[in-house]
């Protein structure tokens, strides 16, 4: 009897590395798609590869990399932000205006744009409300209100800001080391520390969670909150690289923003996220966007379109190495 | 809480109260000047709104993350293609409205195809494909002076005693579709997904099928929207169809629709369209900036999916 | 010290209702310490009720909650777990996405801090190590890409890890029902341990033997009433068997009409898993029945069958309408927005059809026959489909399925929680409908209900392991096949 393997249920232990397998081969995908992207430039331009190349490549890739992680966490308790764009706007036009002129004035908003983030956590918990439409609405409020701070293009970022995002550190770009630091700083605080575990817990099984005794209210204000400290992080990191701010600046980042998270192995729904996929997923968009498509000779026009096409493509593969999982 | 529901029972009721209220602040703001004048322009512009919001109705009725965020990419496009089939003549009108409906309807096929094959959720699907529709509108456009041909724009713009002839139109179609809804197997069937997909399964309906069809109708309806909305502007343009994403949800969800899915709302469509399309005339005769407006828009959107909330959420 | 030898917990006249339905009705319970209390019942004798209330996610209607000989007025699970008081329930609650060792985290408040994971992970690596010697599991495998035993191996473990809080008593519902006998031994064992060191379980199980064998006193309920409660020594299983109500087969006979070597083969298949011959095979007009312990591969079948139905499948044969009554009405069955009309006609929108349209004369109809068939009772068919009773939903069900045009319907444990009125009456219909060339494969968890069926196929680890005729049907015997090699 005691021979016997302990093969319980449907599932035995064959399958379960194969189950393992499969998820260490869909984590690799987005090192892989990164690997992939980087190939393709280097057999492109082979000049590209290079301190000054990745600096100008890179050139976006933070304040993306940051919008990305902010939407990764309202993603993990199963919401969606539609607003982070619009968002990371505002942001953009408060730091050029009040951040530079009145600083304190400037943190004052900007903290209290991250508690209305928090509100609204706690607003589409307790009323249990769909967080798509409510974003989709609150879209609407970050571009008004940034329109109301900077009727028209313009502004400059504080000094401050500027001196850091010119870094110009030895051997290796700026860009490169603050994704990684990013990556590390949330992979530690959402998948090492105690309360990372019940953050994502809330994503995978809230009744279980409930019924354990946490407040599943203050998971989702703290994760909303999370998103907002990201997208004002974001906005600020946009500005001083751009320098001077406009009220559509961050329109894009919004499907940027979701695409990054999804590329970088997120689903949807059951809170499995990955920080560092994510922000492997914002470099690779970043360099997909406009640096791999250009030296591709692929018109404008098109870039648009070969985004698109990397997304399904990505999505695509992700499913083949579902079914092979069964 | 019942006495609240109950209250609600009937939510398409209060599109069209907000309607008339922001109405009469606005003549009331002018002292009863243009009263008419802002009834037809609010119908010939709620048009465009109720036809993309209809579709998206019927694919946000399927359930918890329905949603097709293809709609203004493939607005443009079709206003695109239309405009170049017909090639400024009028007898080609015909062919150019159909072609345009055939574009749509295959990009609302191909976006269920990406959520079938795929199986992704239909926010990235058809995030997607508009991604690519729009480049391809980009480059299909370019350049694209064609104007629609004299005829089409006449027809766009014709108006009965102040009444457009569009919004008449308009009117029988959304009549047919609330018929569609509740009488047909169709609407049926949607109303069932939506309500529980997998009991809808166990009960026989074709799911795959009647998701299928929902796209392609939400698609379709974009291409005659993009076609009209050339011919009531007069010209195409890449950006033609951008207000529709956040409109069409808007107006589906103010007009009742449970974004749960499995309960939807016709008559909504339309007091909601005309609620919002009434008031941007209405924060433009008070002179609020473009901020101000959008502010506003955002704050009452977020307003009445909180006071209408208690459902479970869009995904 | 009178504490001390104060129960752990004690109801006394715990009632609880659900709409019109009466769950429990004044049960009086206890647990002392270092006991193990055997709960038995059939389904729907409100065992379950009783255990939320141990475990404080039920508050009872009235009646009175006792921990540790102090009154508890404001009981809830948080109260429950400051008090010792844990319950395994029988739905998982791990979170899939997450690693063993943050799973043994969520239950633990006081796991942060510097080296929580590792603690976390040292403290259940340990407890499985304890009760389940060479389980295979790591602390840091993610819970999603285990199996359903080793789950339920995980889950029984947490609940026994020990931090701040004191832990006192157990609640095991249904802890062997996803695992091997082997596991199954270690678990019991280690139940006897537990409980020989002077801590309590409360153990609810289908398996009578295991009760018998492993419980020092034995709670029998039956219809929300605590029917009989005594040493377990004092019980055997006839005793157990009689207590819970399970009628053996004595009546049965009338229902017994020979039946002519059976029409046509209505359904022919295979579960997906069988490696040898077996397979399901149905004629007309016969009730065939789906045994075995719960989720061992009986609804998977009815659905491939369901599915096999409108797209072929192979090894799957199907050669008439099917329909499906559901048994978890809330997600399978009920279109909660509708009317009870229009939840019975949606399976036969193509007949209800005049033109393009659906004639609202022709649903009504349907419904209204059905009403008075299978009697529902509402005073409007157009009243929404929740202001009936739940057996009065499944008896809308019931209408769907045997309303439309389906030959063969199938049905999935639709009498779960249902009461003996309604069930008597659609047993009835059932066979009546059998008479009339109807074939029905119906899975149920509960024994009795068997009687009804032709013959019956016995299901384990998703494969048919007996094939039944009616003469062979007995408790014993489905509950031996169930088990295969123990018992």
């Amino acid at each position: 009897m005691t021979a016997t393997p302990i093969d319980t249920g449907f599932k035995g232990s064959a399958a379960r590395n194969a189950a393992a397998r499969a998820r260490l081969l869909r984590g690799l995908l987005p090192a892989l798609s990164l690997a992939l992207v980087l190939m393709a430039i280097a057999w492109l331009n082979p000049r590209a590869i290079s301190y000054f190349g990745f600096n100008l490549m890179l050139n976006l890739a933070i304040p993306i990399a940051l919008a990305t992680i902010a939407q990764m966490f309202v993603i993990a308790g199963n919401e969606l932000d539609l607003s982070i764009g619009t968002f990371v706007g505002f942001v953009g036009c408060v730091t050029a205006t009040w951040l530079k002129d009145a600083p304190l004035v400037g943190i004052a908003i900007l903290l209290g744009s991250i508690g209305v983030y928090a509100l609204l956590g706690a607003l589409i918990h307790l009323r249990n409300l769909p967080s798509i439409v409510v974003t989709l609405g609150m879209s609407f409020v970050w571009q008004g209100l940034a329109i109301l701070v900077l009727p028209k293009p313009g502004g400059k970022a504080p000094d401050w800001l500027l001196t850091i995002m010119s870094l110009k550190p030895p051997f290796i770009p700026f860009p490169i080391i603050a994704a990684l630091l990013i990556g590390l700083v949330v992979h530690f605080g959402l998948m090492r520390t105690s309360y990372g575990a019940i953050l994502r817990g809330s994503g995978g099984n809230p009744a279980a969670l409930r019924r354990a005794g946490w407040s599943l209210l203050k998971t989702k204000v703290v994760l909303f909150a999370l998103t907002g400290l990201f997208g004002v992080l974001s906005g600020m990191a946009l500005i001083g690289i751009t320098t001077s701010a406009d009220a559509n600046i961050g329109n894009g980042y919004t499907l940027l923003a979701i695409a990054g998270v999804i590329l970088g192995g997120g689903e949807f729904v059951g809170g499995r996220v990955s920080p560092i996929g994510a922000v492997l997923g914002a470099l690779t968009l970043a360099l997909a966007a406009s640096p791999l498509l250009t030296f591709m000779h692929i018109p404008p026009d098109w870039q648009v379109a070969a985004n698109g096409a990397i997304l399904i493509i990505v999505l695509a593969a992700r499913v083949l190495i579902s079914r092979k999982e069964r | 809480m019942t006495s609240v529901k109950s209250l609600l029972a009937k939510p398409w009721i209060w599109s069209f109260v907000g309607a008339l209220l922001v109405w009469l602040a606005t003549i009331g703001f002018t002292g009863g000047y243009g009263a008419g004048g802002m009834v037809t322009a609010a119908l010939s512009l709620a048009v465009f709104t109720v036809i993309v919001g209809v579709g998206q109705m019927f694919v946000i009725t399927l359930g918890p993350g329905n949603v097709d965020l293809s709609l203004p990419a493939n607005i443009g496009l079709a206003s695109a293609v239309a405009m170049k089939v017909m090639g400024g003549s009028d007898s080609m009108i015909i062919v150019g409205l159909l072609a345009a409906i055939a574009c749509g309807a295959a990009i609302g096929a191909v976006n269920y195809l990406l959520i079938w094959a795929l199986r992704i959720p239909p926010i990235i699907a058809t995030l997607s494909a508009s991604f690519i529709i729009q480049s391809v509108d980009i480059s299909y456009g370019r350049g694209l002076q064609i104007k629609p041909p004299p005829g089409f724009a006449d027809f766009a713009n014709w108006q009965i005693l102040g009444i457009p002839v569009l919004a008449m139109l308009t009117v029988l179609f959304t009549i047919g579709a609330a018929i569609a809804l509740q009488r047909m197997i169709y609407g049926r069937s949607v109303l069932a997904i939506g309500q529980n997909i997998r009991a809808a399964w166990l009960a026989g309906v074709n799911v795959g099928r009647i998701r299928f069809l929902t796209y392609t109708l939400s698609g379709a309806l974009g291409g005659i929207d993009g076609a009209l909305l050339a011919g009531y502007f007069r010209g195409a343009n890449v950006d033609i169809g951008n207000e529709y994403l956040l409109a069409s949800i808007a107006v589906v969800v103010i007009g009742g629709t449970s974004v749960a899915g499995g309960k939807a709302n016709v008559p909504g469509v339309w007091g909601a369209a005309l609620f919002l399309v009434l008031l941007l005339t209405m924060l433009n005769t008070f002179g609020v900036s473009a901020g101000v407006r959008l502010l506003l828009t955002g704050l009452i959107i977020v307003g009445v999916i909180t006071a209408a909330g208690g459902e479970k959420a869009l995904r | 010290m009178p504490q001390a030898i104060a129960d752990i917990i004690r109801l006394d006249g715990a009632e609880k209702h659900f709409g019109a339905v009466r769950a429990l009705g004044g049960v009086d319970f206890h647990v002392g310490p270092g006991e193990c209390v055997g709960l038995v019942g059939h389904n729907g004798a409100g065992k379950s009720t009783l255990m939320h209330m141990v475990s404080g996610t039920l508050v009872p209607d009235s009646g009175t909650i006792g921990v540790h000989g102090n009154a508890e007025a404001n009981y809830s699970v948080s109260r429950a777990q400051q008090l010792g008081i844990r319950c395994v329930f029988q739905e998982l609650s791990l979170c899939p996405n997450l690693s063993v060792a943050e799973n043994t985290r969520i239950n633990h408040a006081s796991l942060t801090g510097f080296g929580w994971r590792r603690k976390a992970a040292e403290l259940i690596t340990a407890k499985l190590d304890e009760i389940f010697p060479d389980h295979g599991i790591s602390a840091w495998d993610i819970v999603g890409d285990l199996s359903i035993g080793r789950r339920q191996m995980v889950e029984v473990a947490r609940a026994f890890t020990v931090t701040q809080d004191r832990l006192d008593l157990v609640i095991l519902d249904e802890p062997t029902s996803s695992l091997d006998a082997h596991t199954s031994g270690q678990l019991l064992a280690f139940v006897r341990r537990f409980v020989g060191s002077g801590k309590s379980c409360i153990l609810i199980s289908h398996v009578l033997g295991e009760v018998l064998r492993n419980a020092d006193r034995v709670v029998v309920m039956r219809d929300g009433k605590v029917v009989a409660a005594d040493a377990a020594s004092a019980f055997d299983r006839d005793r157990l068997v009689t207590a819970m109500g399970g009628a053996e087969g004595h009546h049965r006979s009338e229902a017994e009409t020979a039946k002519a070597e059976a029409g046509p083969l209505r359904v022919r298949a295979r579960p997906a898993r069988q490696e040898d011959g077996k397979e399901l095979m149905a004629r007309a007009g016969e009730i065939i029945g789906l045994a075995g312990l719960a989720g061992h591969g009986q609804t998977d079948l009815l659905l491939a069958i369901f599915a096999a139905a409108s797209r072929a499948r192979t090894g799957m044969e199907v050669t008439a309408p099917v329909a499906l009554v559901a048994g978890d009405r809330q997600s399978d069955g009920i279109f909660p927005q509708w009317s009870i009309a229009q939840n019975i006609g949606i399976r036969s929108l193509a007949r209800l059809r005049n033109g393009l349209l659906i004639s609202p004369q022709r649903e009504a109809a349907l419904a209204g026959f059905w009403q008075k068939k299978i009697g529902i009772r509402t005073p409007d068919m157009n009243h929404n489909i929740f202001s009936l009773s739940g057996g009065n939903q499944q008896k809308a069900l019931f209408a769907r399925a045997l309303g439309s045009d389906a030959e063969i319907v199938l049905m999935d444990d639709p009498m779960r929680g249902v009461d003996i009125g309604t069930k008597l009456e659609v047993y009835d219909l059932v066979r009546e409908e059998a008479r009339k060339g109807r074939t029905f494969l119906w899975y149920t968890t509960e024994t009795e209900e068997l009687d009804n069926c032709d013959h019956v196929y016995v299901f384990k680890n998703g494969r048919i392991v007996a094939n039944l005729g009616r003469d062979e049907l007995t408790e014993e015997k489905i509950i031996q096949s169930s088990f295969g090699d123990a018992a």
